[in-house]
């Protein structure tokens, strides 16, 4: 963990090299994201709710899903742009030093400038969380918490076997971005109204719904199962997958020429 | 003590023709031809020793280097590095090597030097004291003192590379990998850096093994050189052997006019200008006073003179002799 530290001082240090560019990033970001937002917004200008959800709810599960996107992105974004770190000889280095894999690959990249779509989230938050309806109480703050958890976990999961598929392709395969970038858009809105298809896929094959849909319904009232609270700790069983996929890539690892 | 026997690697690479057509065609369906990079590769290198891995391109130099160090896994074989498998104790073994790829940079680019190393220090967990002492050898040895607070994106190549290998030894290793260490290097830079290696080895007995290009490394660095062709060792042996190898050819150069060259036994024109011309010879066949004799008959000679293959030459007539 200490070391994590110095690698993220010394990604700090290098970042803030280039102080302009990483100002306007963070700007672009927090405006790419906005509009994202504002499509919410006018969507409840013209119709007040959308499949039983309010403004406020919504925005709710939009905050949560940007939020643990936005760290994953700024986190593990070795794993998202692992098709760089291979095609440009970076793993070789990195199998060269004597720590683990899949730390160095997470400590290589970080990156900052996702502060800008995190000052959103909470920004959105900050709104949500008082016009919701929710009263609340400390289990409530919990759930959260484990929403936003769970999404970080589902996300680096997703980037994992992501960058898992590079070690045979050396180029990154972007249908994979329907989950990841595509999971962000669409999960603006509670996965339910999407249809039952959908739901199922995104409980079952990819958990989306399990720390976005469930626990919101958690969250304002709608029931008081608490397996749909908890329903975000599902999501680490993600990971087992996620790691068979990382062996097997690692496995046929072919190193590219000098 | 490093170890191989019978390593090979195969990889498998998608081919198709150009155009998009047969682009569209392949993504159906491919067809795969097999490149055998290795092919049962087998030599010992013992402790403190300095090897020169010779090839032309894509003989497959790298690839027994990265398998040497642990970041490609072979096909078949055995290799065995002070008792370690490469692959298999990564994390071990990688702490016995460094490895200085002549092309690819290890340290972090928008960072003063010295804050790469101390990252290096802190992933290695090298001991305070004994960080300190090597640094500043290292800083000494390598001219480093006004460049260890310049950003690694600001440093000439020459300068970079001395970070570089600095950055590599920074763990006392033992073993010393060098992937073209003297690529692109002005003159002064290369005697630094082969002074450096070579002191290295003689104090820290610490063994070398060295790809390149440049003969002169080859010549001034080695004691026994390694050449790989077509995925195999075709020559192991003292840099001797190579010149021995050789020793019977010259080369011939004249100054001449109205030549009207007729062939000779062991004689071959190699180039040849309006008023000039090379030929070798190998006096094995034919001596070079015949040999002399024969082009005064062919062409009126202004100057002439007969000088031994240099290295590099002896390399590129092993090349062709091996057809590689």
């Amino acid at each position: 963990m200490k070391l994590y530290f110095k690698y993220f001082a010394m990604q700090l240090r290098c970042q803030m090299q280039y102080k302009t560019s990483f100002v306007l990033t963070v700007i672009g970001q927090f405006i790419s994201s906005f509009t994202a937002f504002l499509g919410v917004y006018f969507m409840f200008q013209k119709f007040y709710k959308v499949d039983d959800f309010t403004f406020p709810e919504v925005l709710l599960c939009f905050a949560v899903v940007l939020l643990s996107f936005s760290l994953a992105e700024c986190f593990i974004r070795g794993f998202d742009t692992f098709s760089a770190i291979i095609s440009n000889g970076e793993f070789d280095r990195i199998l060269l030093r004597p720590r683990g894999l899949i730390f160095q690959v997470i400590a290589s990249k970080i990156e900052l400038t996702r502060i800008g779509r995190m000052l959103q989230a909470v920004l959105i938050f900050c709104y949500a969380i008082p016009n919701s309806g929710v009263f609340w109480s400390f289990d409530k703050i919990i759930v959260v918490l484990l929403m936003i958890i769970g999404g970080f976990i589902t996300y680096t999961a997703l980037f994992m076997i992501y960058a898992s598929f590079c070690f045979f392709t050396t180029e990154g395969l972007e249908f994979m971005n329907v989950l990841t970038d595509g999971t962000r858009e669409f999960g603006r809105y509670p996965l339910s109204i999407y249809g039952d298809g959908i739901l199922r896929f995104f409980t079952y094959a990819v958990p989306i719904a399990l720390f976005q849909y469930y626990p919101l319904l958690y969250l304002l009232g709608r029931t008081n199962n608490l397996l749909y609270a908890y329903c975000p700790l599902f999501c680490f069983l993600f990971l087992i997958p996620s790691l068979i996929f990382w062996r097997i890539g690692l496995r046929h690892y072919k190193s590219t020429g000098s | 003590m490093i170890e191989l026997q019978n390593i090979s690697k195969t990889y498998k690479v998608a081919r198709r023709n150009a155009g998009g057509l047969q682009a569209l065609k392949s993504l159906f369906h491919r067809n795969y031809t097999y490149i055998k990079a290795l092919d049962q590769i087998s030599f010992s290198i013992q402790d403190g020793e300095m090897v020169g891995y010779i090839g032309p391109n894509g003989a497959g130099k790298s690839s027994t280097i990265k398998i040497m160090s642990g970041i490609l896994t072979p096909d078949s074989g055995t290799c065995k590095i002070d008792n370690l498998v490469p692959w298999k104790q990564r994390k071990t073994h990688v702490h016995n090597i460094g490895v200085v790829f002549g092309q690819r940079s290890q340290l972090w680019w928008d960072v003063p030097i010295i804050d790469s190393f101390e990252l290096l220090r802190d992933i290695y967990e090298i001991n305070p004291i004994r960080y300190r002492k090597n640094l500043e050898e290292l800083t000494e040895m390598l001219f480093l003192t006004d460049i260890l607070k310049t950003p690694a994106r600001l440093l000439s190549l020459g300068q970079r590379m001395r970070c570089e290998i600095a950055a590599s030894l920074l763990h006392d290793p033992k073993i010393l990998f060098l992937d073209e260490p003297t690529i692109g290097l002005d003159a002064v830079s290369k005697l630094a850096v082969r002074d450096f290696i070579r002191h290295r080895n003689q104090v820290y007995h610490t063994t070398v093994i060295l790809t390149t290009h440049d003969m002169q490394d080859i010549e001034a660095l080695t004691e026994r050189i390694l050449l790989i062709g077509h995925g195999q060792i075709l020559l192991d042996g003292p840099i001797e052997t190579l010149k021995e190898h050789g020793s019977s050819v010259r080369k011939l150069h004249i100054d001449c006019h109205n030549l009207d060259f007729k062939p000779f036994p062991g004689l071959v024109m190699v180039d040849r200008h309006s008023a000039s011309a090379d030929f070798t010879l190998d006096t094995a066949i034919s001596s070079v006073s015949d040999a002399i004799n024969h082009l005064n008959r062919c062409a009126q000679i202004d100057d002439l003179s007969v000088t031994a293959a240099t290295a590099e030459e002896l390399v590129v007539s092993l090349y062709q002799e091996f057809a590689i």
